[in-house]
């Protein structure tokens, strides 16, 4: 399998998310600036979390537009796989790969804590290292994780199993207790209708080894590499 | 020319920042503020001088970067 880590100015997630893939693939990941206009073949593409361009106008707004992006998205649409975690789920929606946009958290807090997901959906290469309804622990770390869209997307959303995780208590019971931003549905992540990208606000590169304290997270890296090899 | 941009919420999508700012007004003794809505406002000097030729570029830019349309409006001004 052949992965890239596209680094922005203000990524802070790009050298976790490189080793936790370099544990599952046993080689390491390509980092590719933000100004590289040309990729090499790429099996997975990831879009790491942290506040590329400070944030400025909107989470993930100005590098939506960087040049890498437009590269990022035509391998997208030729089947290329593509993860995006946290800024780069935002990144992702600002992009047009992914469904709805990532609002300031309904608290108006910055949320730094772990949570407990349910995964929604395992026909996919970034989940079928899950078993459905199961319950994992992943690291939060955003302000703005509040994922919203317009009724009729949510529908098409919702009746495609585009859903890959919602925020749930520790027995996967969904409440508005157990989200944390306030999102819609409490959405956690979304694929987009090919399953080839998904992007999700918890970050499971923070919990994809025994010394941070769990493993919750390296399935979806596993079996990426099992997927994509 | 100038171009002034307001990019506002759409209706039907929350603003806690809004509410915050609501609270914060009443609790300040403002009272009778039914809502509140915030927004951004942005400034373009453009090199344009036709008007309609300057909105429709303004507009574009809008769609494109300024403003998300999945939740935002925009209204643009020149002159």
């Amino acid at each position: 399998m052949k992965a890239a880590v596209i680094v922005f100015p203000g990524s802070n997630c790009d050298r976790d998310v490189a080793v936790a893939l370099e544990a599952s693939m046993g080689a390491k990941p390509l980092m590719i600036w933000h100004r590289d206009t040309e990729l090499p073949p790429l099996d997975l593409i990831v879009v790491p979390g942290g506040f590329s361009y400070g944030d400025y106008l909107r989470s993930g707004a100005m590098a939506a537009h960087s040049p890498v992006m437009r590269e990022v998205k035509a391998r997208a649409e030729q089947g290329a796989f593509v993860l995006g975690i946290c800024n780069g789920f935002q990144i992702l929606t600002e992009a047009g790969l992914l469904p709805g946009v990532l609002m300031r958290n309904a608290g108006l807090k910055f949320v730094c804590r772990d949570v407990c997901l349910r995964v929604e959906a395992t026909n996919s290469a970034f989940t079928k290292g899950y078993a459905p309804g199961q319950v994992i622990r992943a690291p939060v770390a955003h302000h703005d994780g509040n994922w919203f869209t317009d009724p009729d997307t949510h529908k098409r959303v919702e009746d495609e199993g585009q859903v890959a995780f919602r925020y749930c208590d520790e027995g996967g019971s969904l409440s508005p207790q157990s989200n944390p931003n306030g999102s819609l549905a409490n959405i956690a992540g979304v694929f987009n209708e090919r399953r080839n990208v998904l992007g999700l606000m918890p970050h499971p590169e923070r919990l994809a080894d025994a010394m941070l304290g769990g493993t919750d997270g390296k399935p979806m890296f596993d079996g990426l590499v099992e997927a994509l090899s | 020319m100038k171009a002034k941009v307001h990019i506002t919420l759409k209706n039907g999508v929350l603003d806690p920042q809004g509410k915050a700012v609501q609270h914060a007004l009443g609790s300040l003794g403002f009272g009778g503020v039914d809502d509140v809505r915030q927004g951004k406002y942005i400034e373009l000097d453009l090199a344009e001088t036709d008007p309609a030729k300057a909105k429709a570029s303004v507009e574009a830019m809008c769609k494109t970067l300024l403003a998300n349309t999945v939740i935002e409006n925009f209204s643009v001004e020149i002159g």
